[in-house]
């Protein structure tokens, strides 16, 4: 059996390689698809915690998180492509109309 | 594997309908909300979607004001909500605000028969879809339930004491919202890109707030701010796994208030996205997110306090310093009551820094002042930016600062209300604005940050400045040509008047609304 705590190092990495994507990668889609590898760290995060700590909880959370993100995909997508349908671009580097 | 099958006898959660009540009825009725979109013509909707939304609002509200005469409350549904005194006190506030907002939404007769959400928002904007749609005068009547949607999450996000309740109910009022703000009828490209930014920024910040939740939850095994409080009492060899946690969970947080640094989206979003959403936007969000921080920095990190009160004096003096600094440089009134809205943000910190939760009696705690701010703002807010609905050019609204010159001449009534609104803002004595800075600055003083409170006056007097001018462009230089006010319906003025009278009536008579937030008290464990 592996460390758990392994698993939490794993999820902080994951969560930070998301992180650093919403702030690096310029596609709209790609930055959103950072935000879900964030989540899934952070459900990652909870199930290991859930073993170490002997608390259900953690994995009922996870559950919880992946029906939220999959809400938050519906709206997403649904911004996302209409802007691309409106500008034919999904960079967010694009959308740069509100300014000072 | 016998012992897991034992935990699926489950048993099923007691929920207390009565408390519930509120949110309950709201989550209905956005729900038959829904409904009505799919079943009714198009020609009813409107109106059935008005009456689902009074009638849960109005019932909602009975069953609160009930709750609270009886004193019913305390931990509820199974000790994942509770019902104190602020959570009364700001749901009875969410709700006058969104009943406001949304009479705001409803104004027709300034759009020419129209309301301000796009006719089709799936459309392309200047394409064929989008013509037809608007010849044949479609419209989003789905902004009601979304709004009701927004409210009750913003509800069960401040009363919240369990970490994962919180974290649903944030996306369940930021969800709504997102869409919201790219429905705009007019300048729909800044109303796509304001949602687009939103959305991003918020999930980003969302993912956040989780990550700090599953810290937590790795070092303590528990989600409920009560245990939290117990565990970072009691912990010492995780400390550092627990401050990542804290640190990640106000971020998301401090994000919903627009705390400096993590305030980027509120001029942009403010700005595209349409009036009537921004103005909810402006006080619902906030005092919801107000609610949840206090709530999770008092209950949750009580214990903590040395350690995140100078942090969050250093926040609040950047969120006032940058606010009002943001908001001199603005050409556009909806950018400006932004970046006011983040000095505002700032101002409150400075209560919730000084954390006085125990006071000499017939004095505000910290938490009761910062509800007189909120309700005073709020009302102010709801106020102006139904105002900055009304102020028009031959396209449409017109919210270039230059373009309401000598609005004063042309409107003396929307100018000289307009302008009760900005001193609010600036806090000028006889308005609720200034019996709000009073409260929050003397719960500032008295936590011990006399300093903070030196520098958040000397901001205010700055920021004073800022709104005078905007009274100065409309009432002192000559009239721009183009603009003018549109005629609006009671939809729009009903809210501005209300909103007028509750700021003079909190600038004259602070002791009635006072004394319902120090009945509030302090929250609950």
């Amino acid at each position: 059996m592996m460390n758990p705590e392994n698993y939490l190092i794993l999820s902080a990495l994951l969560f930070a390689i998301g992180a650093v994507g919403v702030l690096v990668r310029r596609n709209a889609l790609v930055a959103f698809m950072c935000v879900e590898l964030m989540l899934n760290a952070c459900n990652l995060a909870f199930v290991a915690g859930s073993h170490i700590t002997g608390v259900l909880d953690g994995q009922v959370v996870a559950f919880f998180v992946m029906v939220v993100a999959a809400a938050e995909v519906v709206v997403g997508l649904a911004i996302i492509v209409s802007i691309y349908k409106t500008r034919r671009s999904t960079s967010v580097d694009d959308a740069n109309l509100l300014k000072l | 594997m016998s012992s897991n099958l034992m935990l699926l006898e489950m048993a099923a959660p007691v929920l207390e309908w009565r408390a519930l009540a509120p949110v309950l009825l709201l989550f209905g009725a956005a729900c038959l909300g829904i409904l009505v979109e799919a079943v009714l013509p198009r020609a009813y909707r409107f109106l059935a979607q008005l009456v689902l939304v009074a009638v849960s609002v109005v019932f909602a509200m009975a069953f609160l004001v009930l709750n609270v005469l009886s004193a019913y409350g305390g931990p509820v549904a199974m000790g994942s909500l509770m019902l104190d005194g602020p959570t009364y006190f700001m749901w009875a506030a969410l709700l006058v605000f969104g009943a406001l907002a949304l009479m705001v939404f409803s104004e027709r007769r300034l759009n020419g028969g129209a309301t301000a959400f796009a006719a089709s928002a799936a459309s392309v904007p200047g394409s064929r879809d989008e013509a037809e749609a608007s010849a044949a005068r479609h419209e989003h009547t789905e902004v009601y339930p979304l709004v009701l949607f927004a409210l009750a999450g913003m509800m069960v996000f401040l009363a919240s004491s369990d970490l994962l309740v919180m974290f649903v109910a944030l996306e369940v009022f930021s969800l709504p919202l997102y869409l919201l703000s790219g429905m705009a009828r007019r300048r729909r490209l800044l109303s796509q890109e304001a949602a687009l930014k939103y959305f991003l920024l918020g999930a980003f910040s969302s993912a956040f707030f989780l990550f700090g939740t599953a810290m937590l939850f790795v070092v303590t095994g528990a989600l409920d701010l009560h245990a939290i409080h117990d565990a970072v009492a009691g912990t010492t060899t995780e400390r550092g796994l627990v401050f990542i946690g804290l640190a990640l969970l106000s971020v998301g947080l401090l994000f919903k208030v627009g705390i400096v640094p993590f305030h980027s989206w509120t001029p942009d979003v403010y700005m595209g996205a349409p009036t009537p959403v921004t103005g909810f936007m402006a006080i619902a969000t906030k005092l919801a997110a107000v609610g949840a921080t206090m709530r999770v920095f008092y209950v949750a990190l009580d214990g903590e306090r040395w350690t995140w009160q100078p942090l969050l004096a250093i926040l609040a003096v950047l969120t006032m310093v940058i606010g009002v600094v943001g908001a001199l440089t603005q050409a556009d009134i909806k950018r400006l009551l932004a970046y006011s809205s983040i000095a505002h943000a700032g101002f409150i910190l400075t209560a919730i820094v000084g954390a006085s939760q125990i006071v000499p009696a017939g004095q505000a705690t910290s938490a009761a002042s910062v509800m007189f701010y909120l309700v005073a703002y709020g009302f102010a807010t709801i106020g102006a930016f139904a105002l900055v609905t009304m102020v028009r050019n031959a396209a449409g609204e017109e919210n270039g600062l230059e373009a309401w010159a000598g609005l004063g001449r042309k409107n003396p009534w929307v100018a000289g209300l307009f302008s009760l609104f900005m001193l609010s803002f600036a806090g000028i004595p006889l308005t609720g604005g200034f019996i709000g800075k009073w409260a929050v600055f003397t719960a500032a003083w008295r936590g011990g940050y006399w300093w903070l409170v030196v520098v958040a006056v000397l901001v205010s007097i700055v920021a004073a400045y800022l709104y005078l001018r905007v009274i100065a462009v409309m009432f002192a230089a000559e009239p721009a040509q183009g603009t003018f006010v549109g005629h609006a319906s009671g939809w729009t003025w009903v809210p501005v008047a209300i909103g007028a009278v509750a700021t003079v009536w909190m600038g004259l008579l602070p002791d009635q609304v006072m004394q319902w937030a120090a009945m509030a008290g302090g929250f609950l464990r």
